[in-house]
């Protein structure tokens, strides 16, 4: 059976370039780069060629650091522990500002440094699912705040957050802000010129690198500790032995992520918008974020009286590859906490799924995917006893709120 | 943890191929109208039942014979996700030809139990055992509306653990008779709190009448009574804890002395006991 992949925003297909230019470093470049021997020579210059990219990518200055490291959550963690051992336990500065809606590790890592007294405080988001400037400016303070944490965009609904604004505000104040932008590379520009941010983290394999490989961003002048100690490996920041091929991939992975970035925007958009004015001509459906605050490849749709988990199961039998935040299809039962942040109604809690497409997914995809989402959701709906106008020929519909309280 | 727990996401691998067969083609899904009903000679029933915080819900179609209380057809709807489709399913096959009573003492268990393709081996992963229990809740609330009562009164006893379905009088029985001092070693002898967890502690999935921490500080509680009692019942001082001796001679105190010191408008207050040789 073909198979449709679109689960991106949780990982992606590696480029086939990609992987060709990672080959090499397998058994014929395999040297320790931190070798003073030919096998460890040969290698550095295939390193250096990648942070260039990296560096280009994120438009980095040379005087900043990106050290290399195994994924965007060893990256937060970083940072999110480096600040405490740092700032927090050195100064009068007590606070960490985050959100509801971050990713678990950064969530999980605040928990763990409440339990030795620091003091989180977990920002909602508004009616449109967006963190803004003016809750955060109530909840900072020069004196108390050590480290603002809000990601770049949401990996569940896809919305991009003011990065610019939240960082700026940050700034201005001299608090030092993080974002975790896996889900923004390759989809939405990140200038860390532009954008005043102290520390940035990412994963290459959200952007078609390999996994277990990612980056993290630290502005010149900032000073954390490393999470892992050991050898000198990058600047004495990161110890471990590099993984060489993976660091090649990600450069790579970057250069061609900034190259389909255009691509991204119009072409990817097109297909997901001509997946999302499908679904949302399915009657009783909703949408969850405005499309033009999202990142171009993300739709989080709820259709009432269809179970999230039972949805993405019949999509599974029919070869389409998507995600829920339904509580039944977790090991704790528990719905998403970025639905419940949201706002959104338990019963649509239930009924979330996610579809995220890549620049590799095709309009044959997209429309094999529409007609297998109208089957499927019929089907579910005449099991489902929450679907009034089933047999009625009711035509209400859920009033497809652009915005508001879900 | 173990070397099993280190790759997660198994969900959907743990379901049995006769849970994934009833989620692809469920063969009792639907409804039941008036007129077929009538067509069979019986009474249709029709029963809703939800459970509030997983958003799942399910409505039962039975068309009961009104001579011998048979349920001549059984069809559902449901919202929830494949495993509750399936145990709905499967639910609504067993009710066919039973009758209202005997369908009572159909439960979740017994809904698992015909889903599984090896008898040792469960059909659905822990966590999706809560998802059936819809199928158990909504035939009793079927046969409360055929028989006219209140759905309450159906209830043969308290249970603890839905998922599992234990009463309480069986968790209190194995912590007195085994001795159980932890919620682990209740779940290890009954099952409750293996599955969704809900009934270990309040905080979980959802809210219950009994959690297994409670009752298990209250059977101890009780149990460490009784062996004071005991104590005090034995009369013999020198086998006593501080404890007991310690109630005791308040016991004789308050039997012996203290009326008498009272009515005088005095008291007596017992400040510390220490046990030397020959203390009777």
């Amino acid at each position: 059976m073909e198979r449709i992949y679109l689960d991106n925003n949780a990982t992606t297909i590696v480029d086939p370039k990609v992987k060709d230019a990672m080959e090499p470093f397998f058994s014929q470049m395999y040297g320790n780069p931190n070798s003073l021997h030919n096998f460890g020579i040969e290698i550095r210059p295939y390193m250096r060629i990648a942070l260039d990219r990296l560096y280009a990518g994120i438009n980095a200055k040379e005087s900043d650091d990106i050290v290399i490291n195994s994924c965007a959550t060893e990256g937060n963690n970083t940072v999110i522990k480096g600040v405490y051992y740092e700032v927090i336990r050195n100064t009068g500065k007590n606070g960490i500002v985050t959100t509801q809606v971050e990713h678990p590790c950064v969530i999980n890592s605040c928990k763990f440094l409440e339990t030795l007294g620091v003091k989180v405080i977990y920002l909602p988001v508004n009616s449109e699912g967006i963190v803004d400037a003016d809750i955060l400016r109530e909840h900072i303070h020069p004196d108390r705040t050590a480290l603002v944490s809000i990601m770049w965009a949401n990996n569940e609904t896809g919305l991009v957050f003011p990065i610019h604004e939240l960082a700026t505000l940050c700034r201005e104040k001299g608090i030092l802000f993080h974002t975790d932008a896996v889900q923004a590379i390759g989809k939405v520009e990140v200038d860390v010129q532009d954008v005043p941010v102290d520390f940035l983290t990412f994963s290459a394999h959200k952007f078609h690198g390999p996994k277990g490989v990612g980056s993290l961003f630290m502005r010149e002048g900032v000073n954390i500790p490393p999470l892992l100690h050991g050898g000198e490996q990058m600047g004495g920041k990161r110890a471990g032995t590099v993984n060489t091929a993976g660091l090649i991939g990600m450069g790579y992975a970057m250069e061609l992520a900034i190259q389909h970035l255009k691509y991204e925007n119009t072409e990817v958009r097109r297909l997901r918008d001509k997946l999302e004015d499908a679904i949302l001509s399915i009657r009783d459906v909703l949408v969850i974020g405005r499309r033009e605050l999202r990142t171009p490849n993300t739709i989080l749709a709820a259709f009432k009286g269809v179970e999230g988990e039972a949805l993405i199961w019949d999509l599974n039998q029919r070869g389409i590859a998507t995600s829920t935040g339904s509580a039944c299809a977790s090991e704790s039962l528990e719905p998403n906490p970025t639905f419940v942040a949201m706002h959104i109604s338990s019963e649509l809690a239930h009924t979330g799924i996610r579809l995220s497409l890549s620049r590799f997914t095709t309009e044959e995809e997209v429309d094999l995917t529409i007609l297998a989402i109208r089957n499927t959701v019929e089907r579910l709906r005449s099991i489902s006893m929450k679907n009034r106008s089933a047999r009625s020929g009711d035509t209400q519909r859920l009033e497809r709120k652009s915005k508001g309280n879900m | 943890m173990a070397k099993s727990d280190l790759i997660g996401g198994a969900l959907w691998e743990q379901y049995s191929s006769k849970v994934n067969e009833r989620m692809s083609n469920p063969s009792y899904m639907g409804d039941i109208t008036e007129e077929e009903a009538k067509k069979l000679g019986g009474k249709l029933i029709v029963a809703d039942y939800g459970a509030e915080v997983c958003g799942d819900a399910i409505r039962l179609y039975w068309i009961v014979d009104p001579k011998t209380d048979k349920i001549l057809a059984s069809r559902y709807k449901t919202f929830g996700c494949g495993t509750a489709i399936a145990s709905s399913d499967v639910m609504a096959e067993m009710c066919v030809g039973r009758t209202v009573d005997e369908a009572l003492k159909i439960t979740n268990l017994d809904v698992e139990r015909a889903l599984r393709d090896d008898e040792n081996k469960s059909a659905i992963p822990p966590q999706k055992m809560h998802c059936s229990v819809m199928a158990y809740d909504v035939i009793k609330k079927a046969a409360s509306l055929y028989k006219g009562v209140d759905v309450t009164s159906l209830e043969e006893e308290d249970i603890v653990c839905e998922c599992a379905r234990v009463p309480l009088r069986t968790i209190k029985e194995v912590i007195r008779l085994n001795d159980l001092k932890t919620v682990e070693e209740i779940t290890n002898f009954t099952k409750a709190g293996a599955f969704c967890k809900s009934c270990v502690q309040p905080g979980g999935h959802e809210k219950r009448r009994y959690y297994l921490v409670d009752i298990l500080n209250e059977v101890r509680q009780e149990m460490e009574n009784e062996k004071v009692a005991k104590g005090l019942e034995t009369k013999d001082f020198s086998l006593m804890n501080l404890i007991q001796k310690h109630k005791s001679v308040e016991q004789v105190l308050n039997e012996k002395v203290r009326p008498s010191l009272l009515k005088e408008g005095g008291n007596l207050e017992v400040v510390d006991m220490k046990e030397q040789d020959g203390m009777q």
